[in-house]
């Protein structure tokens, strides 16, 4: 079986030009990493700010072109430096961006932002697109009379429900979600969650879900790979990631992660008392 | 007599829809050396109580309370001339977004150096050597260097430990740290609720910190303060709100993280609570 998403050393070089005062200087921002996503799994990419993770994530969602390397969906080899993308390949992979305040045009309506990627990407006709939005508002847990309402008459998570449905209109097989939740309170967090969840069971969806969050990762992927600087420090089911970290950064990671489990508090209270 | 007390605090705003109660009838008290923490989510009231406090808050609030006592100095009848000798000085705060709350003009050496003057009165030299000082007790390396530095110039790591340096500049009593750590990684997350612990416990300072996030509340608070829409919905010591969390609304926040969940789906608020089931199961 081919994999969704197959990535082979990919890296990723920014060129800053020099100037009368500055040098010129290269960025690595990706430095050769590898991976591969079957279908209906959830791989997760965790790193710190500046690690390259949304960087790849612009990479995978051929927004911006790789450095070197192969990057194959469906076990097709994408190169957008070299040639120009297919529709068929746009319509293939799709992106949820962190912020569900800045991502969704404010002059637009929920309905033209959702029936924007069908007219750019298919030839479908009004009312077939209108239906089609229609029908994919109630798959996201909104209602049709939200059709024609503005980005600004919805909460955070109603919006991120929208990001969530715009990426979903054109039947993606690969989802990439740039830090979904991370903007949400921690119930409306766990609604997006549990929203993701039944989407990917009912389309069979495969996630690249970018997050800081451990606790987020833990609970929604199958695979774990952490970044630092640009590099893939650690990859494996999320079994062996969290239950036998080999990399010092994971480690790191790990301690530096707050725990709201009684025995911790009941350890940094015994602490407290004896210092 | 503790060290700050608000009894029935009440912060309206006047809107276009008549006026707004972002905060109704909460209260606390702080102790001198302990650590509360405010959870809630956002709308809950919990900036806003605190920003009304330190009488922060625009024209358009109006807020009321029995009491808003800090030191045994009612803060509500003060003169706002009397009030700014409190405010910087023996009560401080940190603000959410290191980066946004740092003026981008100046240097953050200026901007600590100005607290110094206007509050201590210090000259030129003292104050440079109490913002070194500073800086390196919050652990900045090359502080000397570092106070000729633009904000943009520093990462929101670096930002962070600058405000919490300027808040801590006067030794206050109380510090009011609002989601001090949101904007953070992880790994600068920890460093910075080390040090502002390590802070707290040697200067013996009470200390607020509002959060939304269970795991900081765990790793740092004596006593915690839930809230709900603007209403105070459980008060309880840290371990039996972890342990035994006496309020529905408390179960449900902490069923809800994903550290906890049982099964595939982690349960939601909203679908198993609605507003009144949550008010009338607060203690």
């Amino acid at each position: 079986m081919t994999h969704v998403l197959e990535a082979k050393n990919l890296t990723r070089d920014y060129h800053i030009p020099g100037s009368l005062f500055k040098k010129a200087k290269t960025v690595h921002a990706v430095k050769g990493v590898s991976f591969s996503v079957d279908q209906g799994k959830t791989l997760a990419i965790v790193g710190e700010s500046g690690c390259g993770k949304s960087t790849l994530a612009r990479i995978v969602t051929m927004i911006d072109p790789a450095t070197s390397g192969d990057m194959l969906i469906d076990g097709q080899k994408v190169d957008i430096a070299r040639e120009s993308l297919t529709p068929e390949m746009r319509q293939k992979v799709q992106i949820v961006f962190q912020n569900p305040y800045g991502t969704l045009n404010p002059r637009k309506k929920i309905g033209e932002i959702l029936t924007e990627p069908l007219i750019i990407n298919t030839n479908m006709k009004a009312d077939d697109r209108r239906d089609k939005a229609m029908a994919m508002l109630k798959k996201v847990g909104l209602e049709e009379k939200h059709y024609g309402r503005y980005p600004h008459m919805f909460s955070g998570g109603q919006r991120q429900r929208v990001a969530i449905a715009r990426a979903l209109m054109l039947n993606p097989r690969l989802l990439v979600l740039d830090e979904p939740v991370s903007a949400l309170d921690l119930s409306v967090q766990a609604q997006v969650l549990n929203l993701l969840a039944d989407l990917q069971d009912e389309f069979q969806l495969t996630y690249v879900f970018i997050s800081h969050d451990l606790s987020v990762v833990r609970y929604i992927a199958d695979d774990v790979m952490v970044m630092y600087y640009g590099e893939a420090v650690e990859y494996g089911s999320r079994e062996e990631v969290f239950s036998d970290p080999k990399h010092s950064y994971t480690r790191t990671l790990f301690a530096a992660t707050p725990r709201a489990d009684v025995e911790s508090i009941k350890a940094r209270l015994a602490r407290k008392n004896a210092a | 007599m503790s060290l700050f007390e608000i009894e029935n605090l009440v912060v309206e705003f006047q809107t276009a829809a008549g006026p707004f109660r972002a905060v109704d009838g909460v209260s606390m008290k702080v102790n001198a050396g302990e650590v509360l923490a405010i959870v809630g989510e956002s709308g809950s009231g919990k900036s806003v109580s605190m920003l009304a406090a330190m009488g922060l808050l625009p024209w358009t609030a109006k807020v009321t309370a029995d009491k808003l006592q800090f030191n045994g100095i009612d803060l509500l009848g003060l003169s706002p001339s009397d009030r700014r000798t409190i405010v910087g000085k023996d009560i401080a705060m940190i603000f959410q977004e290191p980066i946004a709350s740092l003026n981008p003009c100046f240097t953050v050496g200026f901007q600590i150096e100005e607290v110094l003057r206007i509050h201590l009165g210090l000259d030129r030299a003292a104050r440079r050597a109490r913002a070194i000082e500073l800086f390196d007790l919050v652990g900045i390396p090359n502080p000397a260097e570092r106070l000729s530095h633009f904000p943009h110039q520093m990462s929101g790591g670096q930002c962070q430990r600058v405000m919490i340096a300027i808040a801590l500049s006067c030794n206050p009593k109380l510090l009011i740290a609002d989601e001090p750590t949101t904007a953070l990684d992880v790994t600068i997350q920890k460093q910075i609720l080390d040090l502002l612990m390590r802070l707290q416990a040697e200067h013996g300072m009470g200390l607020i910190i509002i959060t939304h996030n269970m795991g900081v509340v765990a790793e740092t608070a004596d006593r915690v303060i839930v809230q709900y829409k603007g209403r105070k919905i459980e008060e309880a010591d840290v371990l039996s709100l972890f342990e035994a969390p006496k309020s529905t609304y408390t179960r449900a926040l902490l069923s809800a993280l994903p550290d906890n969940a049982t099964g595939d789906r982690l349960p939601t608020i909203a679908e198993f609570l609605s507003d009144d089931q949550i008010f009338a199961g607060a203690v």
